[in-house]
């Protein structure tokens, strides 16, 4: 890993900013420059949400300019689509299968778009993975974010224990264990 | 050793390290962190306060009694603190005192965008502005420096992109300043007419010699590539320049006010174009151009919202972006949390079409469909004034409005408008949203909850007792899930021709810790009268007008099972 540009998006609550961490912890046990753009306030009541994650060798801005990602990490299918264009060309665009309803379809003004994976494949390398379920089979549904970093780090092909160490240096201590094993089944995802 | 870092954390380490033993400040998105992360120094002293003026005002005497002092805020909480900062700006300072003000381009949480520059011209201040982490731990430590040589108050400016944001940080040693103590001295801490005239005077001598000293200051840098093209900016714009431009000469200013104006010159002399790049208003182009250097800014550039690498490169490179988002996708607004106190009170609101003036908090989102119970939302504690004035302009909408307000927002600058309904014989109905924390910007305590910013048990402020001292009479509190309760309660005081206050009372969703009942939702029994839908919940799913609950969201708050007549959201 030496210069990677890394959006993590989904939906207010979901726990990106968890996973952003991680990520920066990641880069500074290799040594690199990081920086990590988030998003506090008002957003984060069920509104949607992007974390920037830029690591390199000297990083200036610490937003990815539209275009420019490496990767996407998705919480959620709708925002996967939302933010895709912040994806270089054929990038990798990990997606949580998971679909939450904003208002605007709750209220039927709109509907949930039903085609996001097929829209997606035509331009990116696309992920789907069901990291709900992977995290119930890990042991809490909490564990999204680490199923969807086990993902990614298998996807980057880069060193497991680094990212283990990361992921255990940065989650609370007393779910370290459960992240752990919801990271393994993410990585173990892609065979 | 090296730690990653919000420039907020990375400002209340500056202090730390700087030795501050006070920090106060209202919460306030991007800023809140900053007293959050201070907090966490036994050697500091620090409080939410109840509003940034009173932030102000305690840091100010503290810096008086001779602490170095840090006082935190956003924006437009510098406007409500603008008063005490602009006579500070007179009587300078003993120990150091720092203001962080942190703008908000883009108004990612915010209700204006307005530039905190301008106040450090207005009140004749120094203001810093750094670019990353690190530079806001140095900036902090210089600031306090500033402060103590030149007798000021001083501005450290972020905006959300720096504030925000995390880098790394090098981590030094607290360091202890000389000790000093308060030494009665009217003629430079009273601030008469006769005192004030004097000091007046004084404040253009420091401004003078800030502005020279400027030029030498090490976070004025030029930093001379490719002389065709030079560029003035500072804050994280710089940084972008430097994403996009990364061959061009660049005039970083760490201080924006006073400029460095022989630096500028210089500068400006060396390079063959000049630009001056800056998020927000043309502060810095305008006082180039009145130097009598041509330079180009905003033709290019908008005053408004933020900017990115990918602009800068595509305004000076001609690089077009072509990224284009995906079109016609459903939006996706911030919405009230499953479970929130406050989505009751806007469902009945909505049910009464009263006229509601709104005010600062979670609950503004109550403005939007499908509660679209809210009229107008100004500014932090507006809410209460502007139905006052609404009754007196036309009488007849003195039953039909009332001010809708949080309980931190009503200790920051509720009080008065409700002692001047009281006063000038108005009936306006105040609903206090008594949700027992500081909501939207992430759970801090107030001088309503019991708790200090350490969690130290406190005395609480009894909102009953305080309306009731205000002349109040008619105090009523309330349950918001009793909804039929509150809606009854509502016809009766909006009726009533004096004044009266209605505390909606229920923790906010995310702290209440009382356990939950399972619910047995029964889609099968929906008969598609849409009625839950109006509570605007997220967890409610409208599939093909059924009403399906989204069970890894439901907080089972059980609002929406008395909403249901046919007990498909289970049995109240």
């Amino acid at each position: 890993m030496k210069k990677i540009d890394i959006l993590i998006v989904g939906v207010g609550g979901q726990g990106t900013l968890l996973s952003s961490r991680i990520l920066g912890k990641l880069a500074m046990d290799a040594g690199l420059d990081v920086k990590l753009s988030e998003v506090h306030g008002m957003a984060q009541r069920g509104g949607s949400v992007v974390t920037h994650v830029r690591i390199g060798q000297n990083v200036q801005s610490p937003v990815i300019d539209m275009g420019k990602a490496d990767m996407i990490i998705a919480f959620e299918e709708l925002e996967a689509l939302r933010w895709a264009h912040y994806l270089k060309d054929f990038g990798k665009i990990i997606v949580n299968l998971q679909q939450i309803k904003p208002m605007p379809v709750i209220m039927g003004a709109c509907k949930y778009p039903q085609d996001i994976l097929e829209r997606l494949a035509k331009k990116y390398d696309v992920v789907a993975v069901d990291a709900l379920a992977l995290a119930k089979k890990a042991g809490s549904i909490k564990c999204v974010n680490t199923v969807l970093l086990g993902v990614a780090a298998k996807v980057l092909g880069m060193d497991k224990a680094a990212w283990l160490a990361a992921v255990k240096d940065t989650v609370p201590p007393k779910t370290a264990e459960v992240n752990i094993s919801a990271f393994e089944v993410g990585y173990d995802f892609i065979k | 050793m090296k730690k990653l870092l919000l420039g907020n954390e990375a400002v209340a380490r500056g202090a730390y390290e700087a030795g501050a033993t006070v920090a106060t400040a209202y919460p306030g998105t991007p800023s809140t962190e900053v007293t959050e992360a201070a907090a966490k120094y036994d050697e500091i002293y620090c409080e939410w306060s109840p509003n940034e003026k009173v932030a102000l005002e305690v840091a100010i005497g503290a810096s008086f009694a001779g602490a170095r002092a840090l006082c935190s805020m956003k924006h437009v909480g510098l406007n409500v603190a603008a008063d005490p900062l602009y006579t500070a700006a007179y009587t300078g300072v003993n120990g150091g005192l720092v203001i962080l003000v942190a703008d908000d381009p883009g108004m990612h949480s915010s209700q204006n965008e307005q530039d905190s520059r301008n106040h450090a011209y207005g009140a004749h201040v120094p203001l810093l502005e750094p670019s990353d982490s690190a530079e806001s731990l140095a900036y902090t430590k210089l600031a306090f420096e500033i402060s103590e040589k030149y007798d000021t108050p001083v501005i450290v400016r972020m905006t959300t992109r720096v504030a925000h944001s995390r880098s790394l940080v090098e981590i030094g040693q607290r360091v202890m300043p000389e000790k000093r103590t308060f030494n009665k001295d009217i003629e430079k801490y009273v601030m008469m007419p006769a005192m004030a005239r004097k000091r007046r005077v004084n404040i253009e001598l420091r401004e003078k010699a800030l502005r020279e000293d400027a030029d030498l200051l090490d976070i004025n840098t030029m930093e001379l590539k490719d002389l065709a093209c030079g560029i003035i900016c500072s804050d994280v714009v710089y940084r972008y320049v430097r994403e996009a431009l990364p061959d061009a000469s660049v005039l970083k200013l760490g201080m924006v006010h006073p400029l460095p104006e022989k630096l500028i010159a210089e500068f400006a002399q060396k390079v063959k174009k000049l630009y001056v790049i800056e998020e927000l208003d043309p502060f810095i182009e305008t006082r180039v151009k009145a130097m009598g250097i041509k330079c180009i800014g905003k033709e290019l550039f908008p005053a408004y919202g933020e900017l990115s690498a990918g602009l800068i490169a595509e305004k000076l490179l001609g690089i077009p972006r072509k990224a284009v988002p995906e079109a016609d996708l459903p939006q996706r607004p911030p919405v009230l949390c499953p479970g929130c106190p406050h989505r009751a009170v806007f469902r009945v609101l909505n049910k009464l079409k009263l006229n509601v003036m709104g005010d600062i908090g979670c609950y503004t989102l109550g403005a939007l469909p499908p509660l679209s119970a809210m009229d107008a939302c100004v500014c932090m504690g507006a809410s209460i004034g502007m139905a006052l004035g609404m009754e007196k302009a036309d009488s007849t909408l003195a039953s039909k409005t009332v001010a809708v307000i949080g309980d931190s927002t009503f200790i920051h600058s509720g009080i008065t408008g409700l002692a001047d309904i009281v006063y000038n014989k108005g009936q306006s109905t105040v609903l206090i949203l008594d949700n027992s924390i500081t909501g939207m910007t992430g759970h801090q305590h107030n001088p309503a909850t019991g708790y200090t910013i350490k969690m130290e048990p406190t005395r609480a402020v009894d909102l009953e007792a305080l309306a009731r001292a205000l002349g109040v009479e008619h105090v009523r509190v309330v349950d918001p899930f009793n909804m039929s309760e509150l809606e009854k309660i509502l016809r009766e005081e909006t009726a009533r021709p004096d004044p009266s206050v209605i505390i909606a009372r229920r923790p906010c969703a995310l702290i209440d810790k009382r356990e939950r009942k399972p619910i047995d939702f029964m889609p099968e029994k929906c008969k598609k009268c849409g009625l839950c839908f109006k509570l605007g919940c997220p967890a409610i799913e409208n599939v093909d007008g059924v009403a399906v609950v989204n069970t890894e969201l439901c907080n089972y708050c059980g609002l929406c099972s008395g909403v249901c007549k046919f007990g498909a959201l289970g049995v109240e």
